[in-house]
C-alpha cells in the first residue's frame, strides 16, 4: 500500500467516476423530467407527478406518431429480415456465378451509399413517383438501405452453421425446404433474432428518410414528431416532450435488453470486428 | 445390404486438382472397409462421392448393382456419420435418431418406437430426451450412429468416426464399432488417417495417395507385404526401416552388410531394402552398428543402431533384452520379412 | 479435434458448391428480392445522383418542370463556393475531433480500463455507454440540447453559468462532444473484443519481464490491435462524415458555423431548392465515401 499505489487508485477511481458521470448525466433527464410537475431543461430532483403523461397522451399526434413508427419499423424489419435471410442463405451455400463480386459490391454499397449521400435522388424519385407521404414506400426505402449490411451479418451467421448438418439431412433424404426449415433456421435463430432487432432499432431511430418523405404530421413517426414538437416552441411542450421521448425510447431499450440477455451482445454495431 | 462397385471414378475440382483419379474399387456386401491415407489423398472425397455429396466428374458408382452416380444423396440408400457427428443441437436425442423417418413423414408413434429400439441397441436408453449438448463424446458418437442405422439402409459411411474422441475412449469405441458392424452385417466404409485404427477395424483396407489406391488388401497383407515404399512408410506404428542398397549377385549390400536376396538383377542395381523394426532380431550376422538411442515402448523397446556408414536402423527388442547405449549389436531380419523395392518404389520380392 | 483432412476448408469448389442442394436457379431466386430492393433504393439513386448533378434541377420554378443539362457547372460552382469549402472544413474537423480522436481514444481507453475492474463496474459502465448509442438519435439530440441550453441547461447549472448558449457560442465543440458521447460504444465494443484476443500469455510474459502498464500496451497489446485501430477509424469516420444528426442540434447554425456536409446538402436541396447543385455535392460525398470504403476493404482483406 505505497503512496504511489494509493494515488494511482484514487486517480483511477476518479477517472471512472468522471466517465460514468459524463455518460449518465444527460440521460438522467429522461428519468426525471417526464415526472416533474415543473419540468425544465436542466436536471433537477423532480416534483413527482404523472400529469405530464396524461397531457402527452392527449396530444393529438403523440400516440399516432408512435403507431406510425411501429408501422414503419415492422414493415421495414420484416422485409429486411426475410429478404436478407433468403439471400444470405443462398449466398452462403451456393456458388452462384459472380458471387464474390456481388458480396464485395454489397459491402461497398452498405457503407458508401448512405441516407445522406442519396437523400437528393431518393427525394426526387419518391416525389416523382407520387409516393411522398406513403408510409409503406418509406418503409421500403429504409429496408433497401439496411439490406446490404443485413445480408452480410446474416451470411456470417449462416456460414457458421456447420455444413455437415445440412449434408447429413440431405443424406437422410431431406428436401431443400426440409433442410432449411428443420436444420438451418433453428440453428441460425440467434442470427435471425439479431437482424430483427438490429433492423428494428435502426428503423426506429431513422430520422432523415421519414423527415424527407413524410410531410403530413399525421403520418410522421416519432423520430420526426420530436423535432416538430421542438420547432413548435412554447413552454407547453416541456410537459409533452420528456414523456414522449421516454415513450419513444422504451421499446428500443427493452429490445436491446432482451436480445443481450437472451443471446449475448453479438453484434458490434452490425459489423464484425 | 449391398456391395459397392466403383469404376473409373474421377473427381476433379474446378481448379484442376484431381482429388480422385480414375479409381476402381469394390466393397463386398457386409464387409467393414477402410479408406486409409494421409491428408489430401482423396479418401474423404471418395467417401462423399459415394454418398452423393460430391459430383463425380467421370466414372460410375454402383450400390447393390444399381448405378447411383447421378442420384441425389437421399435416394442412394446410404447413411452417413460425419466427423463432427452433425447432431442437430435443437432436437433431442430421440428426435435426432428418428430424423430420417421424419423426413419420410413417418407417423410420430413409429418415429418414437424406432428411436427407442435403436437407442436401446446402442446403450442410449436413458438419454432419449436430452439435447446433444448434454451428452458426453462417446454418447454423441453413438447417437450419430443410431441415427445412421435407424433407417436400415444398405450402406453405412463413416467419416473419421473416432478422431473426435479422446485416446482412451477411442480404443473402446473401436471395439464397439467392430462388434456393432458385425451384428448388423451392414456394408460399412470408413475413412481414417490413423493406420492402427484401419488395421484393427477393417476387413480390408485401401491405402490411398493423391487420389489413387496404392494398395488394396487385408490388414495383414498390407502390413506384411506393402506394395510400395509409400505404403511401407505409412503403415506400422514404428517407422519402417527403408535402406538403400546395391545388388551383389545373390545378395544385397546394404548399410555395410550383406543380406541374402532372392532378386535376379544385374550387379550394381540400386534397390531399397525394407524391414520392420518388429521383424529384426539380435543375432550374430546382419546389420551391424552401435546403439545410439533406446526408447521405452512399454513391453518392448525401440533401439536405434547407428551403422558404420551412418545409416540408422531401428529394431524392437523385448523389455528384458534392452541393451545399453553405446553397445555394439548385430540384427538380422526374420525369414520371410525382408522386402525389396525397386528404384520406382514398387515391391520386387520378399525374403 | 479437427481432422487433418479438414473438409470444410478444402472444398472451396466442387463439394461445397451447393451444400444445401438448392440448385443455382432457386438460389438466384432467393437472392432476387433483396437485389431488387437494393437496386431500386441504393444503386439507382447513387447513379441518378450523377445525372441530377449535371442538370439545373430546382425544387420550384421553371427549372423544376423542365430541367436542362448544364454539364459540370454545378461541380465548378461547388468548388468555387465558400459555403462548400466551409462545409468540407467543418466536416473534416467534426470527423477528426469526434471520431478519429474522440471515439477512438475514449473507446480504447475505456476498453483497457474496464478490462481490469470488477465485473459489476464493467457491466454498469458498458451498459451506460451502450445506452447512449441505443437511444434513438432524435432523443439523444434533444437530451444534449437540454444539457447545452441557456437558461437552465444542465451544463450551465453545473458550471454556475446560466447565460451561455453553448450551442450558439461553441457549436462545433458541442457537436464534437455530442458525437463522442453518442458513438463511443462501437469503438468500446470493438476494442474490448480486440483486447480479449490478445493472448494472455504474451501479456504475462511482458509483466514477468518487468514491463509497466504503458510498456505492455505499447509492446504487446498495440501490435495485436493495430490493424483494428485503422479499420475502426475508417469506419467511424465514414459514419460520422455522413451523420445527419448535427442538423437536429444546430441545423447548421448559427450562420453556417456548424454546417457539416450532410446539413449543407439538405439545406441546399430542400431549403434553397437547388436540387442539381445539392446533387453535385452529394456526388462528391459519395466519391469520398467510396475512397474511404475501398481503403477500408483493402485493409480488411490484407488482415485476413
Amino acid at each position: 500500500m505505497t503512496p504511489a499505489w494509493v494515488v494511482r487508485r484514487i486517480g483511477f477511481c476518479t477517472l471512472i467516476g468522471v466517465v460514468l458521470a459524463f455518460f449518465a448525466v444527460p440521460m438522467l433527464w429522461l428519468a426525471s423530467a417526464p415526472f416533474d410537475a415543473d419540468p425544465g431543461l436542466g436536471l433537477r430532483w423532480p416534483d413527482w407527478t404523472l400529469a405530464n403523461v396524461a397531457t402527452t397522451l392527449r396530444h393529438p399526434h403523440a400516440l399516432t406518431s408512435l403507431v406510425n413508427s411501429l408501422v414503419l419499423c415492422v414493415v421495414a424489419t420484416v422485409v429486411t429480415t426475410v429478404f436478407a435471410a433468403l439471400a444470405a442463405y443462398s449466398l452462403s451455400r451456393v456458388r452462384i456465378p459472380g458471387r464474390d463480386a456481388l458480396l464485395y459490391l454489397l459491402l461497398l454499397l452498405s457503407s458508401v451509399v448512405t441516407g445522406t449521400a442519396a437523400m437528393v435522388p431518393i427525394f426526387v424519385m419518391v416525389l416523382q413517383l407520387g409516393l411522398i407521404d406513403s408510409r409503406f414506400g418509406t418503409a421500403l426505402v429504409i429496408a433497401g438501405g439496411m439490406l446490404p449490411a443485413a445480408i452480410f451479418i446474416l451470411k456470417d451467421f449462416v456460414d457458421s452453421v456447420p455444413r455437415s448438418y445440412e449434408e447429413s439431412a440431405r443424406v437422410f433424404g431431406a428436401s431443400p425446404r426440409q433442410v432449411l426449415g428443420h436444420v438451418v433456421l433453428p440453428v441460425a435463430r440467434p442470427g435471425v433474432a439479431t437482424i430483427l432487432v438490429w433492423s428494428f432499432v435502426n428503423a426506429w431511430g431513422n430520422f432523415l428518410l421519414p423527415f424527407l418523405l413524410l410531410r403530413d404530421v399525421g403520418k410522421q413517426p416519432a423520430a420526426v414528431l420530436l423535432r416538430t414538437l421542438q420547432d413548435e416552441g412554447g413552454s407547453a411542450n416541456l410537459s409533452v416532450i420528456p414523456v414522449f421521448s421516454l415513450l419513444y425510447s422504451i421499446p428500443v431499450v427493452v429490445l436491446y435488453l432482451f436480445v443481450s440477455t437472451r443471446y449475448g451482445f453479438r453484434f458490434h454495431g452490425g459489423i464484425k470486428s | 445390404m449391398a456391395g459397392i462397385e466403383i469404376a473409373g471414378l474421377s473427381t476433379v475440382y474446378p481448379n484442376g486438382v484431381r482429388a480422385v483419379d480414375d479409381l476402381d474399387l469394390g466393397v463386398v456386401d457386409g464387409e467393414l472397409f477402410a479408406l486409409l491415407g494421409p491428408s489430401g489423398c482423396g479418401k474423404t472425397t471418395l467417401l462423399r462421392t459415394i454418398a452423393g455429396l460430391e459430383p463425380a466428374t467421370d466414372g460410375k458408382v454402383l450400390i447393390g448393382g444399381r448405378d447411383v452416380t447421378r442420384e441425389q444423396p437421399g435416394a442412394r440408400g446410404v447413411s452417413m456419420v460425419f466427423q463432427d457427428y452433425a447432431l442437430f443441437p435443437h432436437m433431442t436425442v430421440a428426435e435426432n435418431i428418428a430424423y430420417p423417418l421424419r423426413v419420410r413423414r413417418a407417423p410420430r408413434a413409429e418415429q418414437r418406437l424406432v428411436a427407442e429400439r435403436t437407442a436401446e441397441g446402442l446403450s442410449l436408453s436413458g438419454l432419449l430426451d436430452r439435447r446433444p449438448g448434454q451428452l458426453s463424446g462417446g454418447q454423441q458418437q453413438r447417437t450419430a450412429l443410431a441415427r445412421a442405422v435407424a433407417l436400415e439402409t444398405d450402406v453405412l459411411l463413416l467419416d473419421e468416426p473416432l478422431s473426435n474422441l479422446d485416446a482412451r475412449l477411442r480404443l473402446e469405441a473401436r471395439t464397439f464399432l467392430k462388434r456393432l458392424q458385425r451384428e448388423l452385417a451392414l456394408t460399412t466404409v470408413f475413412v481414417t488417417h490413423d493406420q492402427a485404427e484401419a488395421l484393427a477395424l477393417a476387413d480390408r483396407v485401401a491405402v490411398m495417395e493423391s487420389g489413387r489406391v496404392r494398395q488394396l488388401g487385408t490388414p495383414r497383407e498390407v502390413f506384411q507385404r506393402p506394395a510400395d515404399t509409400f505404403v511401407a512408410n505409412f503403415i506400422g506404428s514404428t517407422p519402417m526401416n527403408l535402406v538403400d542398397g546395391t545388388v551383389r549377385g545373390d545378395r544385397v549390400e546394404v548399410a555395410g552388410t550383406l543380406l541374402p536376396s532372392p532378386l535376379d538383377l544385374p550387379d550394381g542395381t540400386p534397390v531399397v531394402v525394407g524391414v520392420r523394426p518388429e521383424y529384426l532380431v539380435v543375432a550374430e550376422h546382419g546389420f551391424a552398428g552401435r546403439v545410439s538411442t533406446v526408447e521405452n515402448l512399454g513391453v518392448t523397446s525401440l533401439v536405434t543402431l547407428e551403422c558404420a556408414d551412418g545409416t540408422l536402423v531401428g529394431l524392437v527388442v523385448p523389455e528384458q533384452e534392452e541393451p545399453a547405449v553405446g553397445a555394439e549389436l548385430r540384427a538380422t531380419p526374420t525369414p520371410g520379412r525382408s522386402l525389396f523395392y525397386g528404384e520406382d518404389g514398387l515391391l520386387l520380392a520378399t525374403a | 479435434m479437427p481432422s487433418v483432412d479438414a473438409p470444410a476448408r478444402r472444398w472451396g469448389s466442387a463439394g461445397a458448391r451447393d451444400v444445401a442442394g438448392l440448385g443455382v436457379a432457386r438460389a438466384i431466386g432467393f437472392v432476387a428480392p433483396a437485389l431488387l430492393l437494393i437496386g431500386v433504393f441504393l444503386v439507382f439513386p447513387a447513379l441518378w445522383t450523377l445525372y441530377i448533378g449535371i442538370t439545373d434541377y430546382q425544387l420550384t420554378g421553371p427549372s423544376a418542370a423542365a430541367p436542362s443539362v448544364v454539364g459540370l457547372d454545378n461541380f465548378a460552382a461547388a468548388l468555387d463556393d465558400a459555403l462548400f469549402a466551409n462545409s468540407v472544413w467543418l466536416t473534416a474537423l467534426f470527423v477528426l475531433g469526434s471520431a478519429v480522436v474522440g471515439q477512438n481514444v475514449l473507446g480504447f481507453s475505456l476498453a483497457w480500463l474496464l478490462s481490469r475492474v470488477r465485473p459489476w463496474l464493467r457491466r454498469t459502465t458498458e451498459g451506460l455507454v451502450l445506452l447512449a448509442w441505443i437511444l434513438p438519435g432524435p432523443v439523444v439530440a434533444y437530451l444534449w440540447f437540454a444539457v447545452l441550453s441557456r437558461d437552465g441547461g444542465t451544463l450551465g447549472l453545473l458550471l454556475g453559468d446560466p447565460t451561455t448558449a453553448w450551442l450558439v457560442r461553441y457549436p462545433m465543440a458541442s457537436l464534437i462532444v455530442f458525437n463522442v458521447w453518442r458513438g463511443t460504444a462501437f469503438s468500446l465494443l470493438l476494442y474490448t473484443s480486440a483486447l480479449a484476443a490478445v493472448p494472455p500469455s504474451q501479456v504475462e510474459t511482458a509483466r514477468l519481464a518487468g514491463a509497466s502498464g504503458w510498456q505492455t500496451v505499447r509492446d504487446v497489446v498495440f501490435p495485436h490491435v493495430r490493424g483494428h485501430v485503422l479499420t475502426n477509424t475508417l469506419l467511424i469516420s465514414l459514419w460520422t462524415a455522413n451523420d445527419f444528426t448535427p442538423f437536429l442540434l444546430t441545423a447548421g447554425g448559427p450562420n453556417h458555423e456548424s454546417e457539416v456536409l450532410p446539413v449543407l446538402i439538405y439545406r441546399q436541396a430542400l431549403e434553397s431548392g437547388r436540387l442539381g447543385y445539392a446533387s453535385a455535392v452529394s456526388l462528391l460525398l459519395l466519391v469520398g465515401n467510396l475512397l474511404v470504403a475501398l481503403v477500408y476493404l483493402r485493409l480488411l482483406r490484407r488482415r485476413s
